[in-house]
């Protein structure tokens, strides 16, 4: 069994972000770049899996990145994935959703898969397209927001949640699965994870390697930015002087009830 | 000369530093107000491997190296010394001297489970007679048919009474040379021994949640082969476990240090007087300059201390050096802290009061100030 989980490298969520009004790109210099925490949860639904599985079932972390993303990849190593695909060539920059999802399904087909497990967005560019664009591109079955995930021999059981409650749906292998925090807490790498990491295989991938029928980066872009604004600052609380404690309670009530959330 | 972590000690810092933010930040308050030893905590810093940081993988540790310790040390002490002190020990005294010294038998009956931190050990040198002075040692120990009988008192022991202690090691007099010296040994003596026992916990003002004990031997009997290392060679082997147990000590008085200016910055961007955050007076400040500057050297000396190690050169002064002065400087960092914090720096629910309680005991664990600068000066041939 063969399971792939893609992880994006993305700009510290701590540090302030900065988008360069000219190329319309997040400035990715001079900001430590970490793991998507959201792909945490994938590597722990991944990892959970193979722990379940045991022998023969294995863990390959895919990104897309510069090729300086390699530290960053060792730490997905160091929490127990077996070793890595990263995918890196300057064609690939500025690549949209599109672009970026038909290049990771090339390489994901090329490394093979029976199950591919996504987070299910990004904290840097947040579209949450991605998951859906690579099952399409794969030609899976694609379940997003899964919360709970089981495998039964070439069977995929699986809990999808939505607004109000979640549907329990089942899918043949080979599948792809974006999971929500609800898989659980991620785990800590190791000592021995961290020391073991290195000895781990992070195999280089460039677009020459690919042979891709269609342009991506820049040029393959099928969505252009065209503007970009900074939301508008948060509007300052609403002060209610009040009598007394029932006339407070009924002030919010009227409030919860004008903002229909009771 | 190169001031580059390598990938590993980059990833083990940054591991250390999420768990103790996580895991150990949100307990420290509550034990150091409880002195309850965190069984917890130490079960999770094994899971990680911590407990055996720098011991070989096939004795059951991970395998890192001096600087990766002292960087994990740093950042367990960053949220509670207490907890720091109960990892430092563990490894640097209680483990150490297994490593060092234990027979292959030793090791695999002890060194496995206390690198895995299934177990707990003592490093018993400090009698209630014998502190800086620790050659005057009273504890003794005579063989008679292929067994020691123990008797004795040690005061002061860390990780020694546990419910996971499997013992301590200890110095004791096993005899005395042609000039009538004492000949000076190292036994491991295991917990469930007949007249050995511990005490309760001391009360103490810092370092509240560690397990500090007095240890009493009355006629505890150990066999033969529980010596460790070689026999008369007991006061020179704890010496040069606490040669190396001072970059510990070290690591831990700037980790303290570390958390002391995380919260002065912190408190004074948000605590406003005069209209504007304490942080805009200059007097506020140059204090947080100057805690950032010699939380910066020492670091800098611990770090020099624990990369000589690693690379097999001779690291004792450079240890001895660092201990004395992170030892004072977090002491004067944590007076400043707590200045910054006011009144609120006095009330126990602001983590700088703990702080500076804590931090006097790096002036005095593991060979006070003053037996450093012995140490020191003796290093230069005066
Ligand atoms: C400010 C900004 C705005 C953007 N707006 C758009 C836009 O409107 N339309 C558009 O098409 N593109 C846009 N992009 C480009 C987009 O960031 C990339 O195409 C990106 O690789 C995929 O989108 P995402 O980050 O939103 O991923 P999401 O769909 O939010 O991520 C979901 C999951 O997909 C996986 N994943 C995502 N990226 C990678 C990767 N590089 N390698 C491996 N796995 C990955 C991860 O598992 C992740 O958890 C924008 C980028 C920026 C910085
Ligand atoms: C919380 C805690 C945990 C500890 N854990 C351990 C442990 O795990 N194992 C262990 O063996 N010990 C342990 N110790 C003991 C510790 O190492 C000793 O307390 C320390 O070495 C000092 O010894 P002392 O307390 O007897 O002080 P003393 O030696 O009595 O010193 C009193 C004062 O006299 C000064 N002084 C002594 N001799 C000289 C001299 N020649 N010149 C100048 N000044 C001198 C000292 O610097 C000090 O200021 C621990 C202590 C504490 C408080």
């Amino acid at each position: 069994m063969k399971i792939v989980v893609t992880v994006k490298l993305v700009p510290d969520t701590n540090a302030d972000k900065r988008i360069d009004p000219a190329s319309k790109r997040l400035v990715r210099t001079g900001v430590e770049t970490v793991l998507n925490p959201f792909d945490e949860y994938a590597i722990e639904a991944a990892l959970q899996l193979k722990d379940k599985a045991g022998e023969g079932t294995t863990v390959t972390v895919v990104t897309m990145a510069p090729e300086s993303g390699k530290e960053v990849v060792r730490k997905a190593l160091a929490m127990g994935c077996d070793d890595a695909v990263l995918l890196s060539d300057d064609g690939l920059a500025g690549s949209d959703v599109w672009g970026t999802a038909y290049a990771l399904a090339a390489a994901i087909k090329k490394s093979g898969f029976d199950l591919v497990v996504c987070g299910t967005q990004s904290t840097d560019a947040i579209t949450g397209e991605l998951p859906g664009a690579l099952a399409e591109f794969l030609g899976v079955p694609g379940l997003t927001y899964v919360r709970k995930v089981e495998l039964n021999g070439t069977t995929l059981a699986a809990e999808r949640e939505t607004d109000n409650g979640y549907l329990k749906v089942s899918c043949p292998l080979p599948a792809l699965i974006s999971v929500t925090k609800s898989i659980g807490e991620a785990r800590y790498p190791s000592l021995k994870g961290i020391m073991g990491a290195k000895k781990k295989t992070i195999a280089p991938l460039t677009l020459a390697d690919l042979a891709l029928d269609a342009p991506v980066g820049s040029v393959g872009a099928k969505t252009e930015v065209l503007a970009l604004a900074q939301p508008p600052a948060r509007e300052k609380g609403k002060v209610v002087h009040v009598a007394d404690g029932a006339e407070g309670a009924r002030a919010i009530v009227d409030f919860l009830k004008e903002k229909k959330l009771i | 000369m190169d001031f580059h972590f390598t990938d590993e000690q980059k990833a083990i810092q940054s591991l250390c530093r999420e768990f103790a933010r996580d895991e150990v930040k949100p307990r420290a308050e509550e034990m150091d107000a409880s002195a309850a030893f965190p069984y917890d905590l130490v079960k999770k810093m094994a899971a990680l491997g911590l407990m055996g940081l720098p011991f070989p993988e096939e004795y059951g540790g991970s395998g890192a190296d001096t600087v990766s310790y002292a960087l994990a040390v740093m950042e367990i002490a960053r949220a509670d010394a207490s907890t720091a002190i109960t990892l430092a020990a563990h490894v640097s005294l209680g483990s150490m001297p297994f490593y060092l010294f234990g027979t292959e038998a030793q090791k695999q009956k002890y060194l496995v489970p206390l690198a895995r931190g299934e177990m707990l050990w003592g490093f018993g040198l400090t009698e209630p007679q014998a502190g800086s002075d620790a050659g005057g040692t009273r504890t003794r120990a005579e063989l008679r048919d292929g067994r020691w009988t123990v008797n004795g008192t040690k005061a002061f022991i860390t990780n020694s009474g546990t419910d996971i202690t499997g013992g301590t090691t200890i110095t004791a007099i096993t005899g005395h040379d042609e000039r009538g010296r004492p000949e000076i040994s190292n036994l491991a003596v295991e917990q469930a021994t007949p007249g050995f026992t511990r005490a309760k916990t001391y009360r103490k003002m810092g370092w509240r949640a560690s397990d500090t004990r007095e240890l009493s031997f009355a006629d505890a009997e150990v066999p033969e082969d529980a010596l460790l290392g070689r026999r008369g060679d007991g006061l020179k082997q704890f010496l040069q476990i606490l040669d190396g147990g001072r970059i510990s000590v070290a690591a831990l008085s700037v980790g303290l240090a570390m958390g002391a200016f995380d919260e002065s910055l912190a408190y004074a961007q948000a605590r406003h007087q005069f209209g504007k955050p304490i942080s805009k007076f200059q007097a506020i400040q140059f204090k947080l300059a100057d805690m950032l500057c010699q939380i910066e050297h020492a670091k800098l000396m611990v770090l020099k201390a624990a990369w000589e190690k690693d690379r097999g050169e001779d690291f004792v002064m450079s240890a001895s050096l660092a201990k004395l002065f992170s030892g004072e400087m977090s002491h004067r960092v944590v007076n400043e802290a707590v200045q910054i914090h006011g009144g609120y720096g006095f009330m126990d629910e602001y983590p700088v009061s703990r702080m500076y309680r804590d931090q006097k005991i790096n002036e005095i664990g593991e060979g006070t100030n003053e037996i450093q600068r012995l140490v020191i000066c003796r290093l230069m041939g005066l």
